[in-house]
């Protein structure tokens, strides 16, 4: 049954005494930010955004909605599986061995307040990588179950978004606790369960029945939203194919010709999961330590072998990017790489748009067969 | 200890086969890692300088694993002694599966380092002889003094496996044949119904596994080299196409690799 909270305060509250860590966005220099939110009071009520291909602005609204800001420059990611970690420590032994140790860390309990349908989607697919497979990541695990997910739906596509026609949005379906409709401008939130632990929560905390006609309208707001989204993706369905038959394409000299290989849309990207690993030793030699963090395949050392980089070409770099996200994701984890949050496109500094690239690698497939 | 931590492990001996390359056998210090199949490749660690993705090149419970010096982390691993602790992870990848192919011919085409990996493959189809058919080995190196396993060559020879060799360059005294591996390949006889497994550089590999299938052999399989800086499905650096070469490969199909090897830098 949905309900009706007067405010955030009580939810945060609740999820405080819980032990939980509430990340969320709030407003900070000049962006709408993932932090640890103090109280709810930290919410960036009353602010939106304005998205455009390489630009992003943060905006006074008429109204004081807390989610009405689209997705900001960060992600859930870098909770989940930070951009650094300790895998392990060694030090010599006596004997000229060394041992290796590992420390037990105590994961973080996270509360998300506020995650967008597109980010929730997201999660979803970094789960499949991080835990889905023969080598599951533990601490990404221990991370990720311990997380309690309140999701939000969307009233408020950007001008980047498409999350619609990548079927993850605006509506949650399912992988939240909770999940949120805010009535904007009523500072009340329409809010459903998803788990009995979302349930619990909810019934510790002051509550209205929400009645049929306020569910009703919240919902319709919602799935109007759909309608009002700034991008769309061409043919969805087809892309797997679509990249697979483009690996020759003229277009990537094209798009080489603007992209810097700067990386930034990979790491912004929510679902963007690659590492490297650093091996580092102290001056002593007695002590290693290694180290796991982000990496990009636009780097050029990326595709290192001894006799020289694979992808040397800012060619060979985009196009293993767009096809990986779109295409080969598919193979590799049966899903595709992108949810459109439309991130990469307003934090590209040259504004590279991938729904436009993709439109012109259909446009260039449907040429050769004619 | 996560799928990440390394096991410690000892080198037993040290052998070196060429100027660049040697052959370490790895005892575990306490626990051993899983039992490792033909094909299959570990990530050795030299303490505080790094890992590096090697075959396994034989069968036995210790670990043959020979690697050619080519920079930071293979360095360290050619100069380990006797006595010295070496991390393991693995073992990782699909193998070649040739456990699954008895009773067909079995050809093995190697090009310089390419080498380790089909040993373990060779050594594994010689301890059970009986359910092979003819076996071929097809050994391409640069000089003679590349060659790899030069000594146990006479060996194979005596337990029926028909052993070519061919170099690039020969100095005086080589009586052997010199050229393309792609000239032994010509003159194979095996039954099209063999196996063959290749492993060397990409080029190599490519025209190798042209020539077989020119020959009627279908069924090649090459073991393809990426960056790995995981081994496990996690960093994304092995990917070619479809693939994570770490999960998926290293060994793979050749009739599914040639459309994708065939594209620039992909
Ligand atoms: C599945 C598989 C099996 C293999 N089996 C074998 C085998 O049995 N035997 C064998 O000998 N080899 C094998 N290889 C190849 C072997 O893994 C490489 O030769 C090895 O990783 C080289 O590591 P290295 O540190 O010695 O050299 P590299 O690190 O490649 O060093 C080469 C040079 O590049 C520099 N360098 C290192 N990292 C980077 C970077 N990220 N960016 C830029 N420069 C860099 C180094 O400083 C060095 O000077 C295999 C590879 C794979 C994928
Ligand atoms: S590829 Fe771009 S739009 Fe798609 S999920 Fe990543 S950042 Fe968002
Ligand atoms: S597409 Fe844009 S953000 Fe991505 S690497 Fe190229 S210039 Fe950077
Ligand atoms: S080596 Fe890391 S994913 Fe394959």
């Amino acid at each position: 049954m949905p309900w009706i909270l007067d405010g955030l305060a009580d939810l945060h509250g609740a999820l405080r005494a819980d032990g939980y860590t509430v990340i969320g966005p709030t407003y900070r220099d000049g962006a709408i930010v993932l932090a640890e939110l103090a109280s709810a009071d930290d919410l960036p009520y009353g602010w939106g955004v304005t998205l455009e291909p390489g630009g992003y602005r943060t905006r006074r609204r008429e109204d004081d909605a807390a989610f009405a800001h689209s997705a900001g420059p960060q992600s859930w990611k870098p909770f989940l599986h930070p951009p650094r970690v300790k895998l392990w420590e060694g030090r010599r032994t006596e004997d000229g061995g060394f041992s290796i140790e590992t420390e037990e860390e105590t994961p973080p309990r996270y509360a998300f307040l506020g995650v967008r349908p597109c980010d929730l989607r997201a999660i979803g697919v970094l789960d499949h990588v991080m835990i889905g497979g023969a080598h599951p990541d533990e601490a990404y695990g221990a991370r990720r179950t311990g997380a309690f997910i309140i999701a939000v739906n969307c009233t408020e596509p950007g001008e980047t978004c498409f999350c619609a026609s990548m079927g993850t949005g605006p509506r949650a379906d399912t992988g939240y606790d909770l999940v949120l409709t805010e009535l904007i401008g009523e500072g009340r939130f329409l809010a459903e369960v998803g788990t009995g632990a979302g349930a619990a929560l909810l019934d510790r905390i002051p509550r209205e029945e929400a009645d049929e006609a306020v569910t009703e309208g919240a919902l319709a707001e919602v799935a109007a939203a759909a309608d009002r989204m700034g991008r769309e993706m061409p043919e969805p369905e087809g892309l797997r194919d679509l990249l697979a038959g483009s690996l020759d394409a003229a277009r990537w000299d094209d798009v080489a010709s603007r992209c810097l290989t700067c990386g930034n849309c990979t790491m912004v990207c929510p679902t963007c999961f690659c590492t490297t690993v650093e091996d580092v030793t102290d001056l002593t030699g007695e002590h290693a330590e290694r180290r796991q963090r982000w990496d990009s395949c636009f780097d050029l050392d990326f595709s290192h072998l001894p006799g020289g980089s694979v992808r040397t070409s800012g060619k060979s770099r985009y196009r293993q990017w767009l096809t990986h996200k779109l295409g080969t994701w598919h193979d590799q984890f049966g899903s595709s790489g992108c949810v459109g949050c439309g991130r990469c496109i307003v934090w590209c500094p040259v504004g590279i748009d991938l729904t436009e690239e993709v439109a012109a690698l259909r446009e260039e497939q449907e040429e050769r067969r004619d | 200890m996560t799928a990440m931590t390394p096991t410690p492990y000892r080198v037993v001996t040290r052998h070196a086969e060429t100027h660049d390359t040697v052959t370490l056998t790895l005892e575990p210090c306490d626990a051993a890692i899983a039992p490792v199949r033909p094909g299959q490749f570990t990530l050795l660690y030299a303490f505080g300088v790094g890992e590096a993705p090697i075959s396994v090149s034989g069968t036995g419970p210790l670990l043959d694993q020979t690697v050619r010096d080519v920079g930071a982390v293979s360095h360290a691993l050619t100069v380990a002694g006797p006595g010295q602790m070496i991390g393991v992870r693995g073992p990782l990848g699909v193998g070649w599966g040739i456990e699954e192919t008895t009773g067909r011919d079995v050809v093995l085409a190697a090009g310089g380092i390419g080498l380790a990996p089909l040993r373990s493959a060779l050594l594994y189809a010689l301890e059970h002889r009986a359910s092979y058919g003819d076996i071929t080995l097809l050994v391409g190196a640069r000089t003679p003094g590349d060659l790899l396993y030069a000594a146990e060559m006479a060996d194979w020879r005596g337990r029926g496996v028909r052993v070519e060799v061919t170099v690039d360059r020969a100095h005086s005294g080589w009586d052997g044949q010199v050229g393309l591996i792609t000239t032994l390949v010509s003159h194979l006889d095996a039954a099209p119904d063999a196996v063959a497994f290749v492993c060397g550089p990409e080029i190599m590999m490519r025209l190798t596994a042209r020539e077989l299938l020119a020959r009627g052999i279908d069924d090649v399989r090459i073991s393809l080299e990426r960056n790995m800086r995981c081994g496990i499905g996690w960093c994304g650096h092995c990917q070619l196409g479809p693939w994570l070469l770490c999960r998926d490969g290293p060994v793979v199909p050749y009739r599914d690799a040639a459309p994708l090897l065939s594209v620039r830098e992909l």
